[in-house]
């Protein structure tokens, strides 16, 4: 029999980390990710989990000491958030081209200033680029599986690279949820040993994270993106495979009501739940309405996205960050970019919505939909339009 | 090496583009980064080997007479060596072709 146990996301995470039998964590604390590596560290303070905790004095420390202990073969843990996202962001970049496979949570929240210590996805978006794979969750349970999973990603001998998992601070991290548990053994039959191929090993010296002239940089680059991109086959076959073995299934984009509607409203993170009521709502109002839900950030899905829109007509876009001065959204932007070359694309509208932690309600939804309809009939001089703002 | 610098592709990389041997790094010909080289008048050199121990790239050397000399193949030509070359045997010049 399943049980569910009402529990904190973040102890909930941080329990799914000490079912994956990490061997070092090295965290900083910092809202609103502190009770995810306060709870590993009392874990470890008190013998239940026999791994190395290395209190460092920042986050850009917490990512070095990372590459270290995931160059030395060790199962590697760490979890930050918005200014400690931004700290470490220099050893952010290193973890993907030496191919470390470091699983680390983001507890996403706004980026200063003004300070905000609550939800938006303005740090996720400032490691993009990183060239980390990226996953992110919707609520609770997605979490602890999708820690679970980001391991077995991470260390798969085809992948080899770190795997973020991004939970929207406060509204995931900070509340109480019903989640199962997979247990020690299930777990431990999922998620085979981390064999590193190269673990540093005084009898076998190597070099890492050389300097590469510009003889060779590029073809460097192109080893990491290549790597990147053939994760997909690895994190398709994971999140497979945990779907045997616990039942719950991921996709990269996943689907709501979205076969044959017309109009479809994007979202990631968890307000699409909220989104997902309203369109509950829409449709027994009559109108022809779905929802679709990245979960893969990075690689970026292109195949399953414009599969996923290919009958509809409007996709209204939510993003939960600005890229300033340009296209709107980040989410957006790569939404348009997927389609752009394609013979029959949908229009898209893109929201930008609850920054720091404003919520978007399931009537604050149903009237972005119905907005966002008729933007894409009579068009606008808006690149983008920012819902809520005061006028 | 079987391939020389030019010819290696990307998958010629080790994983993580790791290098196996060490030594690798004494290939390289930073020399070519240079705009200015150190010339030398010997006369007035005192062999204290200030030069050498400041030079960043680690490449001045005694040569057969016992006069410090930077080898050419890695000199950055940042003049560091003339800076601090106090009987002024040093003289930076532009690197011609």
């Amino acid at each position: 029999m399943v049980t569910r146990v009402g529990v904190e996301v973040s102890i909930a995470l941080a329990d799914a980390v000490k079912l994956a039998n990490p061997d070092v964590i090295a965290a900083y604390p910092i809202t609103p990710q502190t009770h995810i590596v306060e709870h590993l560290a009392e874990l470890v303070a008190n013998g239940e989990l026999d791994a190395e905790y290395i209190p460092v004095e920042s986050e850009h420390s917490a990512m070095s000491a990372c590459l270290g202990s995931a160059a030395a073969g060790a199962r590697t843990f760490t979890a930050t958030a918005s200014q400690g996202l931004a700290l470490m962001n220099e050893v952010v970049y290193v973890a993907p081209p030496m191919r470390l496979p470091i699983v680390m949570a983001v507890a996403n929240r706004s980026l200063s200033a003004p300070l905000s210590i609550w939800p938006d996805h303005s740090d996720m978006m400032s490691v993009r680029d990183t060239g980390w794979i990226q996953i992110i969750v919707e609520n609770g349970q997605q979490a602890v599986d999708n820690t679970i999973i980001a391991f077995r990603i991470a260390e798969d001998a085809k992948v080899l690279l770190p795997v973020m998992v991004h939970l929207d601070g406060f509204t995931l991290t900070h509340v109480i949820e019903p989640i199962i548990f997979p247990t020690q053994e299930a777990v431990d039959k999922y998620l085979p040993k981390n064999r590193f191929p190269l673990p540093l090993n005084p009898d076998r010296p190597v070099a890492m994270g050389e300097f590469a002239p510009p003889f060779i940089f590029t073809e460097t680059k192109w080893a990491q993106e290549v790597a990147l991109n053939n994760s997909k086959k690895v994190i398709l076959k994971a999140w497979d495979e945990f779907a045997k073995a616990f039942g719950r299934k991921y996709l990269p984009v996943e689907k709501y009501h979205s076969e044959g509607a017309k109009v479809l409203i994007l979202t990631m993170g968890s307000s699409g739940e909220t989104a997902s009521v309203a369109i509950d709502e829409l449709r027994k109002e009559g109108m022809d309405v779905g929802q679709i839900r990245l979960r893969l950030w990075r690689p970026f899905p292109f195949k399953e996205l414009r599969e996923a829109v290919k009958d509809a007509d409007v996709l209204i876009v939510m993003d939960r960050a600005i890229s300033f001065g340009g296209p709107g959204g980040p989410l957006a932007s790569e939404v348009k970019a997927a389609f752009y070359n394609q013979a029959k694309r949908p229009k898209v509208v893109n929201f930008v919505i609850s920054l720091g932690g404003r919520d978007t309600t399931v009537s604050g939804f149903k009237e972005i939909v119905n907005k966002g309809v008729d933007i894409a009939a009579k068009g606008s001089k808006n690149e983008y339009e920012i819902y809520g703002v005061k006028e | 090496m079987a391939k020389s610098e030019n010819e290696l592709t990307w998958k010629d990389l080790e994983i993580g583009c790791i290098v196996e041997a060490p030594g690798s790094a004494r290939r390289y010909e930073s020399g070519t980064w240079r705009s200015q080289r150190p010339t030398y008048d010997f006369t007035k050199c005192i062999k204290c080997g200030l030069c050498a121990l400041y030079c960043p790239e680690g490449c001045i050397e005694q040569n057969k007479d016992g006069y410090f000399e930077a080898d050419m193949y890695y000199c950055k030509g940042c003049g560091i060596c003339a800076r601090e070359c106090w009987p002024r045997v040093i003289t930076m010049v532009e690197e011609v072709e």
